[in-house]
């Protein structure tokens, strides 16, 4: 038996000598070559993780064995939330959901309302196209944010410069329409808020005047060079069987081989009308995802302009005035607010108006009681809307069944028996925002 | 009037902070959130009804019919495991026993005629006061990608037994998302690999998502008044 301590008199009394010397048979009993392994924590707090997202990485070496994913740092209790407001306060709360998309949150949502009220056939065909448009450019800048971070992340800083910049160009676009550069409630049951300003058709069409180019650009940057291809090429693949296995949709299921797209096999807001390809590939890589979603872009580009042509002047917001949002809104310097013209008209002129007014604006619209899923195609995958009404002027229960959510499940599969280098861009590969994820 | 007056004085009356009432029923009485005021517009007395759940007759219509005879040849438990058959704006819901869940579901996903490959959603509803007091719903929505088609499932249970089998070894999509509706709703699924907490931190107490779940006001600094919470505000509802 060895003793911990040695003692020996000197002086000033006896000393003791602490070693901890049973390091060294806890040490000699292990096999430092098969038991090299390392547990990682990444994130929540990291750059490389689009967000709060938590990695739990085990090691070894520099392969990946296992991995777990930790999420809900983000959740904010949206769906409870919109249990204690009115359907029409719903969308202010759900574009805040996934923030690289509020038009598809929004979308989603003034869909699954208006399937509800059973007025779907009753939205303008204006405000309809107004959908479209809103939505292609925000899958356009989604995924220019996709390209910009993963870019960064790989190591292509000048990529994420440009994406951003391009980014501003659309933001100022929706700034334009909607008054607000993000989490517009642009969207709402019925129509749209406010109808398409001249000068933002103008921008538009500059914005497709210039974006082929920039997206060529972007090409000649990427594609060819030998550090984004070996960094995405082979790297973390999924298949087409392990995507609808793990319920992954969107550019990732397309880059597996399954053209999927919820615009061509469950049309909605007339997407049926529009002519446009959907990209896919067959490797299911990162560099595959990236085409995907560069071709996607291109296809965007494509469903903008024709909406573009067909625009054509009319109501944005359905006729009935039981529904239909009262206030007329105008964009003035701090955003968009109440016309002056309409707060004019229920001060001065209409009893009626501004109790009809009063009434649609504080109590709401009945919704009939029922229950409806409505899904749309956003930029990361199917983004589906659980709507329940109970018959009152609030929702009884709305669930999103947010892509970014799904698709983390993959992270495991994409990532394990790969190298730690790999985590990210595979992370990356599947687009998760958090803000969507968490809710 | 209101048939049921204040028994002890309002939190807050005396104080001199405004007056808070107790909490509208959870069945829906009342136009305004609150009871037991002087109400005298008679509003305050509406009672919300909850639509009775009701079998739709055949034929279904569309492809409804198709896909429920096709599962009721394919599955020979269906009259004891399918308890409801409801088509409502254009949308086809089953009804399941909470055990059969899984079994539906794997055949649903197997069977040629049916191939509902792909598991969108899963998740839960909180249909408080149910006469036969299963409140708890779990909701799913699964796809076909062959035939394009849509179907929703929902099982129902209560919340002192809330226990309903996992569709993970089905849909192993569904991990997330049950874990989703048991950090809620407390659904629980059996045999579930993981079934913990996901969006809430692991300690939390209670189902956030639950319509009785209590959900706090907020205090504000006037003679320690507090601003009542949400379902408990004057207000339309």
């Amino acid at each position: 038996m060895t003793s911990y301590a040695e003692a020996r008199e000197t002086t000033e009394g006896r000393v003791f000598t602490v070693t901890g010397g049973d390091w060294d048979t806890v040490v000699s009993g292990h096999d430092p070559l098969s038991e090299e392994r390392i547990v990682v924590n990444l994130g929540p707090q990291h750059p490389s993780t689009h967000g709060v997202l938590r990695l739990i990485l085990e090691l070894e070496g520099e392969t990946v064995t296992e991995v777990r994913t930790v999420v809900g740092y983000l959740h904010t209790g949206i769906e409870k939330n919109l249990e204690y407001r009115n359907w029409t306060q719903g969308t202010t709360f759900v574009t805040r959901m996934d923030y690289l998309a509020p038009m598809f949150n929004e979308a989603g949502y003034c869909l699954a309302v208006e399937k509800l009220l059973g007025i779907s056939d009753e939205v303008p065909k204006r405000a309809n196209t107004i959908r479209v448009l809103m939505m292609e450019l925000n899958r356009i800048s989604s995924h220019l944010v996709w390209l910009a971070t993963t870019g960064l992340e790989l190591g292509a800083l000048s990529m994420m410069l440009y994406g951003f910049r391009e980014r501003e160009f659309i933001l100022d676009i929706f700034e334009l329409t909607s008054g607000l550069r993000m989490n517009h409630a642009y969207i709402r049951p019925g129509g749209v808020s406010q109808d398409l300003p001249d000068e933002a058709v103008k921008r538009i069409r500059e914005f497709l005047g210039f974006m082929p180019k920039r997206l060529k650009e972007y090409e000649n940057l990427l594609s060819g060079q030998p550090i984004w291809q070996q960094r995405t090429k082979g790297v973390a693949v999924l298949d087409v069987t392990g995507c609808l296995a793990l319920g992954v949709t969107g550019p990732v299921l397309r880059s597996a081989g399954l053209p999927w797209d919820l615009r061509k096999t469950m049309p909605y807001c007339g997407y049926e009308t529009y002519e446009f390809d959907v990209p896919t590939r067959t490797e299911g890589d990162v560099y595959a995802r990236y085409q995907v979603r560069l071709d996607e872009m291109r296809e965007s580009l494509k469903i903008v302009e024709q909406a573009l042509d067909r625009l054509e002047p009319g109501p944005v917001m359905v006729a009935n005035r039981k529904i239909a949002w009262p206030a007329q809104l105008a964009i003035g310097t701090d955003g968009l607010g109440n016309s002056l013209e309409h707060i004019a008209k229920i001060m001065g002129q209409s009893m009626e108006a501004l109790i009809h007014h009063f009434k649609l604006v504080t109590e709401g619209f009945r919704v009939p009681p029922g229950q409806v899923y409505v899904a749309i195609e956003a930029p990361r995958g199917e983004l589906g809307v659980h709507a329940v009404s109970d018959g009152g002027t609030r929702p009884y229960r709305v669930h999103y069944r947010d892509p970014s959510f799904v698709n983390l499940q993959a992270i495991p599969a994409l990532a394990e028996g790969g190298l730690l280098a790999d985590v990210i861009a595979g992370g990356a590969s599947l687009d998760p925002v958090m803000g969507g994820c968490d809710r | 009037m209101t048939d049921s007056p204040v028994p002890t004085p309002p939190i807050g009356a005396t104080s001199g902070a405004p007056a808070e009432f107790p909490p509208a029923s959870p069945a829906g009485r009342g136009m305004f959130g609150i009871a037991g005021s002087g109400d005298t517009s008679g509003f305050g007395g509406l009672v919300r009804r909850r639509p009775a759940a009701v079998d739709t007759p055949r034929p279904y219509g569309e492809w409804f019919d198709e896909v429920v005879d096709a599962l009721e040849e394919a599955y020979p438990g269906f009259d004891d495991a399918i308890e409801r058959v409801v088509v409502d704006r254009g949308e086809l819901t089953l009804h399941i026993r909470p055990e059969r869940i899984a079994e539906v579901c794997q055949i649903l996903r197997d069977d040629e005629a049916l191939r509902f490959e792909f598991c969108s959603s899963v998740s839960g509803v909180d249909y408080l006061g149910e006469p036969d007091g299963r409140r708890l719903h779990a909701v799913y929505h699964l796809v076909s990608l062959t035939y394009r088609r849509r179907i929703r499932l929902e099982a129902a249970v209560t919340a002192e037994k809330p226990h309903v089998p996992s569709v993970t070894s089905v849909y192993p999509t569904a991990d997330w998302q049950e874990r989703e509706a048991y950090d809620m709703f407390g659904i629980i699924f059996d045999g579930h690999p993981n079934l913990t907490r996901i969006l809430m931190p692991d300690d939390w107490e209670g189902f956030p998502q639950r319509k009785d779940y209590p959900l706090g006001g907020v205090p504000v600094e006037y003679k320690g008044a507090e601003i009542p919470p949400p379902d408990q505000r004057r207000s339309y509802q």
